[in-house]
């Protein structure tokens, strides 16, 4: 047994983290949180040429052909460094719909697009308030066109591209729905900015008009391969957010050693220690169930649903806790706008939803525990 | 990243379970496997006398204290094929906690700091369980502050002389040995007059007393010495390094008991699956899936957090202060799930033992839990062990440093 990752992965991860200690400052996350621009796209750029961006796609398909671990090991350091790129959208929803139901045709097309960073890509699922479920999508498709409203969709407004979830019936099925691919870029789209929780990562509201949309995957089967997408992002989301976990805890423990109140390190004040020791239990707790995660992700294991769900909720759970925490210890300081701790607690709380929400989790995980023990 | 047994461990595991398939006590197989904290007492057979009998047997064929060296009565094994024979004994692990102050701590410190001839004539008997030990730290005056101990060892002769009270021993009504920390040197500051041993709790001048516990059990004593001869030579360690021999005991004690700990989630999940509430099945209920949720992911984190260690175990690290998680977490959780499941019954919850539901399995966590969070440590002591060791956060502010322990004070209020 070794529950860890290779020497070579966590070769990668130092990589990862000293690219992005260089390119990706909270200067520059703070640019696109104070509106300069709407993502990173100096970073995006210099991702694609690290290879980032196409670590998991196979190299018939333009990308490194590396896997899900060293795609694990990368997004962690993304949640580290708070990045602000449209990374999750793109490589872990765009680009899983399309690994798991895209033809070949569509792989070449866009995989090779996003390991380049030519193209921005994301899941258009959401309709306003609600989690994922079949009878939420009210957009439909019929003759190759869609009409409907998607909302929140993230890095809606500079994405490329998007998977969009559509009605093709009206049995109250989960076959009901499949999926379309749609070129943003083609017109017949109305795309709205949205203010959001997390201003680093955007969101939008996407209005299709007669829009032309291609099939993606066989007609009825969306509902399944949006569970598989939404199961895989679970996971890769759950290392970015260990990431951001780590490093709240971080800054809440290097401000606690630096601040002096009282005559002493505010560290040494037993309600801190113990508030960072609590952070650092949840943080660990998270890291290891997403190793599970992540061993079931890129063995494709049986295991995966129930992985994912309790990654998903463990992971959320910590970076709320350490990013909320993190703020506390830094008392007033913390709840500016020039101290960087609002900028995880944003991050924390928008990722709690993104998704879905906590307790959709909590609900899938405990569906999927019966099932496993029924089996 | 994999689960997979390598060649060397898949053999070794294949052994143990024809072994243990061939040889384990069955009969006792289903009470182990339902047995949870509180409840380790068996219906028709005296769980020592089974203990004892199981673990003769393990040790006559080589598979008692698997990682100890053979020369003491162990295998030499490495820490993965004591995990692997910790997965294939199951329930009948359970047995071995009867041993486990004295496999978990007492031989690991009499490993590190008694003599040769010691070794030799102690540890055969205690890995084969016909000799059992416990560990005489606590007091009155010292629980999480271990070295506030006020038990005086005097020397007359070869002999020292002891006097004393300890609390909160385990298993000391059953125990033929002890490791005994006392204090020589009441004129130096507190952690440096203590000194180590071990001794026969036969020995003249011992009294045990059981405690009656929260739980109506008797696990734990208290032990009175009045005037015990000590020979010199049971002596751990040098005169007054009695502190540093005993964090060899304490950092063992952590890991022996957070991981042999449970956490009550699999019985809470499997009785949430059967019971109906008033308007349905409690696991179709979305307040009882919500609470399930949180503690699987507890459960799961902490199993996975273990099988970290273990990985780097494997590859020769040290187990280290970010042990401490599995006691802390499971602790607290243990206690929360077993009020829980009570809640869960409500009024009915109330009524224990073999007239509740699940014959009081729920019942009998609870009243046990608050120990588990003081035991080997308070939450507050482990919270402290990673705030200092893991996050490098400043010590504790301590008014007794540098102060002889004779000038400390000794009640809160005149």
């Amino acid at each position: 047994m070794n529950f860890d990752f290779s020497d070579d992965q966590k070769q990668l991860r130092d990589q990862a983290r000293k690219f992005l200690t260089e390119k990706c400052s909270p200067k520059a996350v703070r640019a696109v949180l104070d509106g300069k621009a709407p993502y990173d796209k100096e970073l995006w750029k210099g991702l694609a040429e690290m290879g980032f961006l196409g670590v998991a796609i196979p190299e018939d398909f333009g990308g490194a052909g590396a896997g899900h671990l060293e795609l694990c090991v990368i997004a962690e350091e993304m949640g580290r460094a708070n990045a602000p790129v449209p990374f999750s959208s793109t490589v872990y929803l765009a680009a899983e719909a399309l690994l798991i139901a895209g033809s070949d045709a569509q792989k070449k097309k866009w995989l090779s697009a996003i390991a380049s960073g030519e193209a921005i890509g994301t899941l258009a699922l959401f309709e306003g308030k609600g989690n994922p479920s079949p009878k939420n999508v009210k957009l439909t498709a019929a003759n190759g066109m869609l009409n409907g409203v998607k909302k929140p969709v993230a890095d809606g407004a500079i994405a490329d591209f998007a998977v969009v979830a559509a009605r093709t019936g009206s049995s109250g099925r989960d076959g009901d729905i499949s999926l379309f691919i749609v070129d943003l870029r083609d017109g017949g789209v109305e795309v709205k900015s949205l203010t959001n929780l997390d201003p680093t990562r955007g969101q939008a509201e996407i209005t299709f008009r007669d829009c032309k949309a291609e099939p993606l995957g066989a007609a009825g089967e969306g509902w399944s391969i949006l569970t598989q997408v939404l199961d895989r992002a679970a996971v890769l989301c759950a290392f970015e957010q260990v990431g951001g976990s780590d490093r709240a805890l971080e800054m809440g423990r290097d401000y606690a050693l630096d601040r002096i109140a009282f005559g002493r390190q505010i560290g040494s004040f037993q309600a801190v220690k113990h508030m960072l020791a609590d952070m650092y239990v949840s943080a660990t707790l998270a890291r290891s169930n997403s190793y599970y995660g992540a061993w079931a992700l890129s063995t494709n294991a049986g295991e995966l649903p129930e992985a994912a769900a309790a990654a998903r909720i463990s992971a959320t759970q910590a970076f709320q806790h350490c990013a909320k925490n993190n703020i506390q210890v830094h008392g007033g300081m913390g709840f500016t706008w020039e101290f960087d701790c609002h900028m995880y607690y944003r991050r924390a709380n928008a990722m709690a939803l993104g998704l879905g929400s906590l307790s959709y989790w909590e609900d899938q995980l405990i569906d999927r525990m019966r099932k496993k023990n029924a089996a | 990243m994999n689960f997979d047994d390598t060649p060397q461990e898949a053999e070794f595991r294949a052994t143990a379970r024809a072994w243990i398939g061939a040889n384990a006590p069955k009969q006792y197989e289903d009470e182990l496997r339902k047995s949870s904290l509180g409840r380790t007492q068996l219906k028709n057979a005296n769980i020592l006398d089974v203990a004892k009998a199981w673990q003769k047997k393990k040790a006559d064929a080589g598979w008692a204290c698997l990682h100890w060296p053979k020369e003491y009565g162990g295998r030499g094994s490495s820490p993965i094929e004591r995990v692997i024979w910790q997965q294939e004994e199951g329930p009948f692990g359970q047995l071995s906690r009867m041993f486990i102050i004295g496999h978990g701590m007492c031989g690991p410190t009499m490993m590190a700091f008694a003599r040769e001839e010691h070794k030799r004539a102690y540890l055969p008997p205690l890995a084969s369980g016909e000799k059992v030990w416990c560990q005489l730290f606590s007091e009155p005056a010292g629980g999480s502050d271990v070295a506030g101990l006020r038990t005086r060892a005097e020397k007359d002769g070869d002999d020292w002389v002891i006097n004393g009270q300890k609390i909160w021993t385990s298993g000391a009504h059953y125990s033929d040995y002890g490791i005994l920390l006392t204090r020589t040197d009441p004129t130096v500051p507190k952690h440096k007059g203590l000194t180590m041993f071990f001794l026969d709790m036969k020995s003249p001048g011992v009294e045990v007393r059981p405690i009656k516990q929260a739980s109506g059990a008797s696990d734990f004593n208290e032990v009175y010495f009045t005037n015990v001869r000590i020979p010199d030579h049971q002596r751990l360690g040098e005169v007054g390094d009695g502190w540093n021999v005993s964090l060899t005991t304490l950092m063992n004690e952590r890991s022996a008991i957070g991981a042999a700990v449970s956490t009550g989630f699999p019985e809470l999940f499997e009785y949430c699956s059967s019971l109906m509430l008033d308007d349905g099945p409690a696991i179709d209920d979305r307040a009882v899936r919500a609470k399930l949720a949180n503690w699987a992911v507890k459960a799961s984190g902490l199993k996975y957090t273990s099988m970290r260690a273990i990985s780097a175990l494997s590859k020769g690290e040290r187990p280290g202060p970010e042990n401490s998680i599995g006691k802390l977490v499971a602790g607290s959780m243990i206690q929360d799930v077993a009020t829980y499941a009570l809640d869960l019954q409500g009024a009915g919850g109330v009524v224990s033992g073999e007239d509740a539901e699940l014959a009081g399995r729920f019942q009998a966590m609870l009243l046990r839990a608050p120990g588990t969070r003081v035991e080997g440590g308070t939450d507050e002591i482990m919270r402290n062990i990673i705030a200092e060791r893991v996050l490098g956060l400043p010590g504790d502010i301590r008014v007794d440093k540098d102060v002889p322990f004779n000038k400390i004070p000794t009640k809160g209020r005149d």
